[in-house]
């Protein structure tokens, strides 16, 4: 990241000033509710982000926001086909995402609950182990990154991937610019002007939002669930004792998708 | 040597197979073409490094932005003016120069290059 | 010797055309693949390994089986294989370069394929196959080229050569380890979490590739005047037999964990694969031909009449390379992605082009195979073998 938070106060405020493209880093100077729980740690300077979902605070509404939001801010297209689906996060049921743990006299609000899947940032990545390129690693600050600009398309790491977190282009994402049909479920593809689309050939999956933390604001799901109810998805650093994320940790009992297979995934579910 | 009529004769022909496209384009080559700029890139008046290296080797500066940018996080550029740039083919170089057509396509087919950021970075749209 | 490559008869020409033929069209239904991108083939988001994988996979298997021939040659002295230790080298080649091609067909990104060289990551296995393999494919190439040469010239190789080959036995065991690898250390596919994967792929090479080679060797007996011998194919099906009788005690092993352990994730794929579950398998049919094709293998083979008359060990032969291919061409990799992360099954089938594009990869091969093997034949009838 290499600059401290004055360092990137100072850049960014300049940046504002001159207009120069750091649109949102306004944003840290007028901080809201939300902004103000991470008051302590910038955005900027993570060591080890993980990200809280309280599953008792989540519905279909704000599931849905948040796939909304990540989706349309990414330019991550709904190619109507499960053969072809790309998805950064989404709804699965407790069955599916926690198939381990699933038995037939499961409570009725956790069995028919829903959860939001997205990619664990495992401390410990497979993906990152298997990638012939390095186009898939981990940051300083724990985020697994994808360099779409290096992918050969390999798809290695969706092999590895015991999360079923990552998609891969099968054909050109913006076929959906011609295709009538897929028109019609894409209104206003690429939605996000700032934000480039992907080329065929190559694997993409949720990036924790590097791109927003770099400006100062909160991955767009965490922002769109909280609009709706506070806290819902908690984002903060589990490097830093005194953060949000390790305040709710301590005190709720959480669980990780397939701990046992050591990864050691950075998304908690409150259950 | 054997046959040397024949080695000869079938050099001759295919080295004149390959020089065929220089004598047939032979002086017709077409005029480099000038990158436009736009009144904001005018009024700006110094880009990011000077035309010179702008000119020569935009590539190699926009290959390192997009290193340093995904892989290392390091998301601002300082010029030697001491202003500060925020590293991007989208939202910085084409917010001044949002005339894609004349100010990279032109030269880009003149010289007979592709490259492949359009694939996925979104052009800006153009008043025509 | 090239230039005995280039004078054949009628059949040998008429092979080649088939083969090209066959690699035009496979090369034009990838320059579709190419501009429309890997959705013309049947791979899907939950399965995104297919085909391709897999016969990499089988062909890296045949690749090292060549090694069969070399091994018990150089380190046993067993001299009798010497006279058919090029046949091995030349279809490791062949193999080699068959592998390579379906890796390639499989990029979603081929420019960038450099990109391995150009950011290496040491902790790829893939990494590790493409060094194993391309160094596999050369050591073959000039360890042939120079044995085969000093034959025609009458003299012994030189010393050297003899050092490439010791290293190449060894050698051929890595590429198989090493693609083990690919899977076997993956958390969370169960299938392919096994620590006897690369012993698997191992005793399966070593059963498929002399298996290929015993008929290939009855194809050039009958059609030239070299003839690769009774006895180094009496030996030949010996090892085959062996080979695939270890193969099939280790798929036991595999069932046996699986089923008494009773843990779900060890039983889903095979599960699925052999249809168990309910739901049906679009495999399972072809998983069971499998099995059948290893019980037709196994009595064939393990029967001293049927394993010593050369007919039937040929229908044994092709009934180990049926079954081997299915299980490891087609229902390994498969297996291994269903079902998915999250416990789904959602199938998968090859399309057509994804199918015609094998057929070109397979006649390349093959026509590398038929031009080596055409300059092997040339040489031993010209010095008289």
């Amino acid at each position: 990241m290499g600059l401290d938070r004055r360092e990137f106060l100072k850049v960014a405020g300049l940046a504002g000033l001159l207009g120069l493209g750091g649109k949102a880093a306004i944003d840290m100077f007028a901080p809201g509710e939300l902004e103000a729980s991470m008051e302590t740690i910038p955005l900027t300077e993570g060591k080890r982000w993980a990200m809280v979902i309280d599953v008792h605070k989540i519905d279909e509404t704000i599931i849905k926001k948040c796939v909304e939001a990540c989706h349309r801010e990414h330019n991550v297209p709904d190619l109507a086909s499960k053969k072809e689906e790309i998805k950064w996060i989404w709804k699965e049921d407790y069955e599916h995402s926690f198939p381990e743990r699933h038995h037939e006299y499961v409570g009725e609000d956790v069995e028919h609950g829903s959860f939001l899947l997205l990619c664990n940032h495992c401390s410990n990545p497979p993906c990152c182990r298997v990638c012939p390129t390095k186009a898939t690693w981990q940051r300083e600050d724990g985020i697994v990154m994808m360099d779409q600009h290096r992918c050969i398309g390999c798809r290695f790491c969706m092999a590895a991937c015991p999360f079923g977190a990552r998609s891969f282009n099968w054909g050109d994402p913006r076929r959906v610019l011609e295709d009538e049909k897929l028109k019609e479920l894409n209104p206003g593809y690429p939605t996000n002007q700032d934000y480039p689309t992907r080329s065929k050939g190559v694997v993409e999956k949720c990036t924790f939002c590097a791109e927003r933390l770099a400006k100062g604001q909160l991955p767009a799901c965490v922002e769109a669930a909280n609009t709706v109810k506070k806290d819902a998805l908690v984002f903060g650093d589990l490097d830093e004792p005194d953060s949000n994320v390790r305040a709710v940790l301590r005190n709720h009992y959480t669980i990780r998708r397939k701990p046992e297979l050591g990864t050691n995934p950075n998304v908690f579910y409150i259950v | 040597m054997y046959d040397g009529g024949k080695i000869i004769t079938g050099l001759i022909i295919g080295i004149g197979l390959l020089m065929a496209p220089f004598f047939y384009n032979a002086g017709k080559a077409a005029k480099a073409p000038e990158p436009e700029l736009t009144a904001k890139a005018k009024e700006a008046k110094q880009c990011v490094m000077e035309k010179a290296y702008m000119t020569s080797s935009h590539f190699s500066l926009l290959d390192d932005w997009r290193n340093t940018v995904v892989r290392d996080g390091e998301r601002y550029y300082t010029a030697k003016s001491g202003k500060v740039f925020y590293k991007s083919l989208q939202m910085t170089c084409l917010d001044c120069h949002s005339n894609k057509s004349k100010f990279c396509d032109q030269c880009h087919d003149y010289v007979g290059v592709d490259p492949y950021c359009w694939d996925c970075h979104i052009e800006p749209k153009e008043k025509k | 010797m090239l230039e005995t490559a280039l004078k054949g008869r009628q059949g040998y020409w008429g092979l080649l055309i088939f083969l090209l033929a066959l690699m035009g069209v496979g090369f034009v239904s990838y320059l579709y693949q190419f501009s429309e991108g890997l959705r013309i083939t049947g791979m899907s988001r939950d399965v995104s390994w297919g085909f391709y994988i897999g016969q990499l996979t089988y062909f890296v298997g045949i690749a090292a089986g060549g090694v069969m021939v070399v091994l018990p040659c150089y380190l046993h002295d067993y001299k009798a294989f010497g006279r058919i230790t090029i046949l091995g080298e030349f279809l490791a080649v062949a193999s080699v370069v068959m592998c390579g091609l379906f890796v390639i067909v499989d990029l979603g990104n081929l420019p960038r394929m450099l990109n391995i060289m150009i950011y290496p990551n040491p902790t790829s296995i893939l990494f590790w196959d493409m060094i194993v393999l391309n160094v596999y494919m050369l050591l073959n190439i000039i360890i042939g080229w120079n044995v085969l040469s000093a034959e025609r010239k009458g003299v012994h190789y030189q010393k050297w050569v003899k050092v490439l080959i010791y290293i190449s036995i060894p050698w051929a065991f890595s590429i198989h380890t090493v693609t083990a690898f690919l899977y076997a250390g993956i958390p969370g596919r169960h299938y392919w979490l096994t620590a006897i994967m690369a012993a698997r792929f191992l005793s399966s090479a070593f059963a498929s590739g002399p298996a290929l080679l015993i008929l290939l060797c009855l194809i050039v007996r009958k059609v030239s005047n070299f003839d690769p011998g009774k006895e180094q194919i009496r030996t030949l099906g010996g090892i085959v037999a062996y080979a695939f009788i270890l193969n099939m005690f280790f798929l036991l092993l595999e069932l046996f964990t699986a089923f008494y352990s009773q843990i779900p994730g060890h039983m889903h794929s095979f599960d699925y694969l052999f249809g168990l579950e309910g739901h049906g398998s679009v495999l399972a049919p072809w998983m069971w031909a499998s099995i059948g094709f290893a019980v037709v293998a196994l009595v064939l083979l393990i029967v001293p009449a049927t394993r010593r008359r050369e007919d039937t060990l040929a229908v044994g032969c092709a009934a180990v390379i049926a079954s081997t291919w299915i299980d490891k061409g087609f229902g390994l990799v498969i297996g291994g992605f269903i079902p998915n992360p999250f416990g789904r099954v959602f199938e998968y089938w090859p399309t057509t082009p994804e199918v015609l594009i094998s057929v070109g990869v397979w006649a390349t091969g093959f026509f590398i195979l038929t031009v080596l093997y055409k300059i092997v034949i040339s040489v031993k009838e010209e010095v008289g073998a």
